[in-house]
């Protein structure tokens, strides 16, 4: 299937004081890959991320295609339908007063009938294992409540591809377990910006490494981790699970 | 107590998703029956105190039906008396005709609207207070765009509330953290309660732009869609027509002072 390739090319972008956060970063990714983004503090991950359903637009130069479409202020609408977000803080991204009607938010403004975007909506809570908190209010969740209804607003669009903001930030280690087989179980394009390595072993296949705004290295997940001299040069580590082969590890 | 504690924001969310017969009427019917009392409330001459009594019957009888806890209705009125007491605290001082005695004690024309207009804020606060709490700001705001009120305000309304929670639980989070670190003097700590809340400010927006970024990312469109658009029934209608009804009653008769009359008759 190449319709839900993601494609960036030479992407640049500047914040409006100057500071360039992206230098010609390009990549592309295939349809049901699971691909970690990482880097240090500031490498431009969030940047990277925020372009992908066109909440920043390529402005001075490079583009996004998801899917064969070409992103531009006319398609982000198209785009966003296709790109799930995962915000880093849930509570940025829950607003409506209880659980269900969040979920719904999304098939709502898609234009579905009430029925179906109730029914969207049911599934998707179903999907992450939260149907029983459909009528609590968001903010009494919690972190690992939150992250998977989180996940679940995205997943009631139906998107092709799914794009997260360190899922795994803030949760204890049971709520990081199960967002490990959350995600590991999902057939979208996953595109996942993280610090949790561990995290990225056990769910990606392959890793883009960023730094200062550039992609300096990508490939298979197991090669670039494995490569300390890189990791080290960028901020990074090689993770624990890779030396000692953990109980619960990757099969 | 936390400014979130104070704001109790979230509490007013929770009283909005209990279930009462008041609960379930139509939320415009309870706007417009709730508009209607505050046009019947205001429109009494300025000195009028006896007659506004009976239209305690409203928001006491929604209150009552609607499972609302009276001490946090109470304690939500208090917080904005200041401003009613701000509005008519000058009229004992420059309204000084005596109205009527009570034995010794002579009564100005300036006390009466005094009281007149603590009743209606109370009377007015307190039933806009009961309808936010027995509908649901969500309900109320989809219920107000309904009636024709533009969409832009029905969405500042609905995001100004929404809002108040987030920045109030920043708010009490950075507080905390000034009190933690605060062996400092009296005088020291206003000058830090100022950059406070400039950094307050500045951080609700950078939250308000990300909610807002995550809105976009599911399609936000300017329109807030609900999922089961109530339907208004006949009873909607019974509730509006039945309270209008009391309303203009009490607005023509002074019903205090007939149930008064009635009663000295009967004694007598």
């Amino acid at each position: 299937m190449s319709h839900h390739v993601v494609e960036v090319r030479n992407l640049g972008y500047a914040y409006p004081d100057g500071t360039e956060a992206l230098k010609g970063v390009s990549f592309r990714i295939e349809h049901g890959l699971a691909v970690a983004l990482v880097g240090a503090n500031g490498a431009g991950k969030s940047t990277l991320l925020q372009h992908l359903n066109g909440t920043l637009m390529p402005t001075t130069r490079g583009e996004v295609v998801i899917g064969g479409t070409t992103l531009t202020r006319e398609t982000a609408a198209t785009v966003r339908r296709a790109v799930g977000m995962v915000f880093q803080d849930p509570d940025d991204q829950l607003f409506m007063p209880t659980v269900f009607e969040d979920v719904a938010f999304g098939p709502l403004n898609a234009g579905l009938p009430p029925a179906e975007a109730e029914e969207r909506a049911a599934t998707a809570l179903e999907r992450v294992g939260m149907g029983h908190l459909r009528n609590r209010p968001p903010y009494k969740l919690s972190a690992g409540e939150k992250r998977a209804v989180a996940i679940a607003t995205a997943l009631a669009m139906s998107p092709d591809v799914l794009v997260m903001d360190e899922p795994s930030s803030n949760l204890d280690p049971r709520g990081r377990r199960r967002l490990i087989g959350l995600l590991r179980s999902f057939e979208h394009t996953r595109i996942i910006a993280t610090h949790d390595l561990e995290l990225v072993v056990e769910v990606c296949s392959h890793v883009f490494v960023l730094d200062g705004g550039a992609l300096v290295a990508e490939g298979p997940t197991l090669a670039v981790l494995n490569d300390e001299a890189l990791m080290l040069a960028h901020g990074l580590e090689c993770p624990h699970i890779l030396h000692h082969l953990h109980p619960h590890g990757p099969a | 107590m936390g400014l979130g504690g104070w704001i109790e924001v979230g509490r007013m969310d929770e009283l909005g998703r209990l279930d009462s017969p008041v609960h379930r009427v139509h939320a415009q019917a309870k706007t417009v029956t709730t508009g209607l009392f505050v046009v019947a409330v205001m429109s009494f001459a300025r000195d009028e105190v006896s007659a506004l009594t009976p239209f305690f019957l409203y928001p006491l009888a929604l209150m009552a039906l609607g499972k609302i806890p009276p001490g946090y209705l109470v304690r939500k009125v208090l917080m904005a008396a200041p401003f009613a007491i701000a509005v008519g605290m000058f009229n004992p001082v420059f309204d000084r005709q005596p109205a009527f005695a009570i034995g010794a004690l002579t009564v100005s024309g300036g006390w009466l609207s005094f009281a007149s207009i603590l009743l209606r804020f109370a009377l007015t606060v307190s039933a806009a207070m009961v309808l936010v709490a027995c509908t649901g700001m969500h309900r109320l705001c989809a219920g107000l765009e309904r009636m024709g009120l533009p969409r832009i305000l029905t969405v500042q309304l609905l995001f100004l509330y929404r809002y108040v929670f987030v920045v109030g639980a920043e708010g009490s989070r950075m507080v905390r953290s000034v009190e933690l670190r605060a062996s400092l003097t009296r005088a020291l700590r206003f000058r830090v309660y100022g950059s406070l809340v400039g950094n307050l400010l500045l951080r609700s927006m950078a939250r308000a732009d990300r909610i807002y970024r995550a809105m976009l990312a599911r399609g936000f469109d300017g329109e807030i869609r609900v999922l089961r658009p109530a339907r208004f029934r006949l009873s909607d209608l019974a509730f509006v027509c039945g309270w209008a009804a009391f309303f203009a009653a009490a607005r023509f008769w002074n019903l205090a002072g007939l149930l008064g009359s009635l009663l000295t008759k009967g004694v007598s």
